[in-house]
């Protein structure tokens, strides 16, 4: 898996202890964090979480207010951002309205003072880089914004920075557009094997592009993992329900040896689950609360498919996507529906609300919350 | 700038005699001073209700009805404030004079017998060429106003039954009522200190403070009483002013109860 | 609906007939710069240049027109780089006091210029400086320095924080990111700034009227001339070539303050609500 790829990379950003205050509000509250180098990082998190803060910090345009923040082994504090070897692509992008596409791209090499073949040879390389060769020449007003977006990620990677910083860099663009530059800035981040550090709200976006993503809510990390294990093994309910979606049922420890904890959950029945399957740091009393995401259920159409358990429900309300349909099933002994997505595989059919459906679950699907 | 001023003005009558509150006195119940002070008032309030008054239609109008050259329209009202006032307040002079454009105008159309006096050397003359002379003040903040209202608010009291008089006075009038209140001081602070207009159209009955406290600065050589005058007068229009900002604040607010 | 027209058409005249107001003065003007009778009256006589032939001779004239122009181009140049300095910053940072200090420097926008001539003439005296051009520019700097800040500090508003940030980001130091960015994306407004305050102060006459010591402005030189009716047409043609120049810079003015609004626009998308 991703996470496994180079485990012992280098830590090429150590955040330790950072916090930051704005008079008396407390926007960071302690992030201590290692970003390795050549990874895709994401800061996810809802709009206040502090991701934004914690960003323009390593960037340089804010000084922790304690803690400190190191790039490649050196401390940052008292460097400001023209001397970090940081560069940023800005959630508006600010593309220089009065300069060309070729000037925006190199207007920091112009400090370099190369020779003008050599900086219009960088210049043209970067932009054939982000798939606009030959726009050199254009006003960077003319531009659609998805290629302004192409030309802030090359006027940063002209840099050669050792981290990108991104600030929500597709929120501004369409859905489609969005989509396509997901993928895009994924492979060109692989391939120039530079750390990528992006803040999003978007955790399907998160989840698509990051080698690790670290989940941040009121200035404190929740979780840190790869993209898989927050989705399969989220720490806590309100990480489970940022990513993605997660019914939760009532759970109570109805006993336990050393082999296994047994549960008494809402809806559910009984489940029996192996010691070796709880979270690190848990304890059997701990748990009270299960949660089971939609694809985790199956409605069984067909009377003679079986699963490792069934349960049974009504059908409260249908919703069909085309690909997917997603229902909101009552269970027996459940006042609160759950929500099942269903795959629109070959000759399925779709229920129809008041239908009796019958749900089959596999028990090591559940996951465990305290 | 204008502490120093305040501060420098005592300074002055504190080295110049001894401190005395004097010239204060004087200021205040020597009756020419007050007349004049009175009439610099009056004068500037009917002056500042004419342009507003005059000047709503217009924003209105720029606002509401102009759909596609709004900003060639405010650079049109704005152009005659550009050209040199000594000159715009004289030509005033021109056309209402006894043997003014307007009159001479008027006789040859045969409207009136004989020339019109009453529209120079007086106080009407005075409020006339003011309220030319500061339209673009009350029209813009008028204007500005009437651009943020929201047009689907309109639309909303048309919705709920109100026709376009109920909604204009029940809407559009309270909502463009910080820029009336901000064209109202706007036009009316300068007005009362104006200098040249109330000189060149004015006549003896057209005089205002401001003429009494350029007297008093160059032929009475009674700075001191100057200053005092000017002080006064500031006080006057500041309190003024505040007072309008502050009720009108109140009475907006009691209606948006 | 007949109704509404009605109120269209009425309205409609009324902007016309107010129009007609505005500009009464003005259009008079040229009609008596070019009238060849002295009197300042109608009917009208004939057609004549000879008041501007006039003006070309007049070295009274010539001197306060040398004046003026020193005197606006001081002005609108230091009130302007004022201006700069405090639009900036007050559209990027919030210290201590700002509306206080912002409303005191606001302040000669809304006081009688009167006052604001006495209230200088007083601290001249008592700092025991002679009268001259200089203190005339000094209360010309006074009233332009608000006009400066709110057409520059609207320029300021439309620019997105990011595009300082960007430049910085990239290597450039705090100076550098003023010339390579910051200046050309508010140069527009620079310009527009430094053409309305040459136009008021080469307009404004009660503070020159104080101020000025043995060398005259226009203005005032205008309004020692007044007393003398034969001197009027020649006045009115003055009047005439002042009226181009300023309807030229203005148009000037305005064409720079909107191409400063499309750049922004293009950047920022929405830049409604600053005029």
């Amino acid at each position: 898996m991703r996470d496994t790829e180079n485990p012992q990379a280098r830590t090429i950003i150590a955040l330790n202890a950072v916090t930051k205050s704005f008079g008396a509000v407390q926007a960071l509250k302690g992030i201590t964090a290692n970003i390795r180098e050549g990874e895709f990082f994401s800061l996810l998190g809802p709009s206040g979480c502090g991701k934004t803060t914690l960003l323009r910090m390593i960037a340089g345009f804010d000084e922790p207010t304690t803690g400190t923040i190191a790039i490649d082994g050196k401390p940052m504090a008292g460097i400001a951002a023209n001397h970090r070897p940081t560069n940023m692509v800005f959630q508006s992008y600010a593309i220089f309205p009065h300069l060309s596409v070729a000037d925006n791209v190199g207007y920091g090499l112009k400090k370099r003072r190369l020779p003008k073949a050599e900086y219009r040879r960088e210049v043209e390389q970067a932009l054939e880089m982000v798939d606009l060769g030959g726009y050199g020449p254009r006003a960077a007003h003319t531009l659609s914004g998805g290629q302004r977006q192409r030309v802030a990620l090359a006027r940063a990677l002209i840099m050669k920075p050792k981290v990108v910083l991104l600030d929500e860099p597709l929120s501004a663009l369409d859905k489609k557009l969005r989509d396509q530059m997901q993928l895009e800035l994924r492979q060109l981040q692989r391939s120039v094997g530079i750390t990528f550090i992006l803040v999003t709200h978007d955790q399907e976006e998160a989840l698509i592009m990051s080698d690790r993503i670290a989940v941040m809510f009121d200035g404190q990390i929740e979780q840190l993992a790869t993209p898989e294990d927050l989705y399969r093994r989220p720490v806590n309910q309100r990480v489970a329900s940022f990513i993605g979606v997660m019914n939760f049922l009532g759970a109570q420890v109805s006993g336990s040896d050393e082999n296994q904890v047994s549960l008494d959950v809402q809806a559910l029945g009984r489940i029996d689950i192996p010691r070796a399957g709880l979270p690190e740091g848990m304890k059997p009393e701990d748990i009270h609360r299960v949660g089971v995401r939609p694809e985790m259920m199956t409605i069984l159409i067909d009377s003679a498919t079986t699963a490792e358990r069934i349960i049974e429900g009504e059908v409260v309300e249908t919703s069909y996507y085309g690909d997917m349909t997603y229902y909101a099933v009552r269970l027996i002994g459940l006042e609160e529906p759950v929500t099942i997505s269903m795959r629109n595989t070959a000759g399925r059919a779709v229920l129809r609300p008041g239908e009796i459906a019958r749900v089959g679950f596999a028990t090591d699907s559940i996951i465990l919350f305290r | 700038m204008v502490v120093t001023f305040s501060f420098w003005t005592q300074n002055y009558l504190d080295l110049d005699t001894t401190f005395t509150l004097a010239n204060y006195r004087e200021a205040w119940t020597d009756p020419l001073y007050r007349e004049l002070m009175l009439r610099s008032l009056r004068i500037s309030v009917v002056v500042t209700v004419a342009t507003v008054v005059l000047a709503f239609p217009i924003a209105y109008y720029v606002s509401f009805h102009v759909r596609n050259h709004k900003a060639l329209w405010l650079f049109l009202i704005t152009v005659p404030f550009w050209t040199s006032y000594l000159l715009r307040v004289f030509l005033w002079k021109v056309i209402l004079g006894y043997n003014g454009v307007l009159n001479s105008a008027l006789l040859g159309l045969g409207l009136i017998d004989e020339p019109l006096s009453f529209i120079l050397y007086n106080a009407n003359a005075v409020v006339i060429t003011l309220a030319h002379a500061w339209a673009p003040f009350a029209i813009l903040p008028i204007f500005v106003a009437l651009e943020r209202i929201d047009r689907s608010l309109l639309e909303a009291a048309k919705d709920l039954g109100d026709g376009p008089v109920r909604s204009f006075f029940r809407v559009t009038l309270p909502l463009a009522m910080p820029g009336v209140v901000a064209a109202t001081i706007i036009v009316l602070i300068p007005t009362v200190g104006d200098y040249i207009t109330p000189r060149l159209v004015g006549g003896t009955e057209g005089l205002m403070i401001s003429n009494m406290i350029q007297v008093q600065f160059g032929k009475a050589n009674n700075a001191p009483l100057g200053a005092a005058l000017a002080v006064s007068s500031m006080f006057i229009v500041g309190g003024l002013s505040l007072m309008i900002f502050f009720a009108t604040r109140k009475i907006g607010r009691g209606g948006a109860d | 609906m007949s109704n509404r027209r009605n109120k269209l058409n009425w309205l409609n005249t009324y902007a016309v007939v107010y129009m007609v107001f505005l500009y009464a003065p003005v259009v008079l003007l040229p009609i008596f710069a070019f009238n060849s009778s002295t009197i300042i009256a109608f009917p009208l006589s004939g057609f004549t240049t000879e008041w501007f032939g006039v003006l070309w001779t007049t070295d009274a004239l010539h001197s306060a027109v040398r004046n003026s122009l020193l005197v606006a181009v001081s002005a609108a140049t230091i009130s302007t780089v004022l201006g700069l300095f405090a639009a900036r910053a007050v559209a990027r940072y919030s210290f201590p006091l700002e509306r206080g200090i912002m409303g005191l420097i606001m302040l000669p926008l809304v006081l009688p210029e009167i006052i604001i001539a006495v209230a200088l003439l007083i601290v001249l005296i008592q700092l025991g400086l002679s009268l001259s051009l200089w203190t005339v520019v000094l209360g010309h700097v006074l009233i332009c320095t608000p006009f400066s800040i709110a057409v520059l500090g609207s320029a300021f508003r439309g620019l997105d924080p990011s595009m300082e940030e960007a430049s910085f980001d990239l290597g450039e130091t705090r100076w550098g990111t003023f010339r390579r960015v910051t200046f050309p994306l508010v140069l527009p407004g620079v310009i527009s700034s430094l053409l309305i305050t040459f136009t008021i102060s080469l307009d404004e006459f009660i503070i020159a009227f104080f101020l000025t010591g043995t060398d005259v402005t226009l203005p005032v030189y205008i309004w020692s001339q007044m007393r003398f009716p034969a001197k009027l047409p020649s006045i009115m043609a003055l009047g005439t070539i002042l009226l181009g120049l300023t309807v030229a810079l203005l148009i000037l003015a305005e064409i720079f303050r909107r191409r400063s609004a499309t750049r922004r626009g293009l950047d920022a998308s929405t830049t409604e609500g600053l005029v």
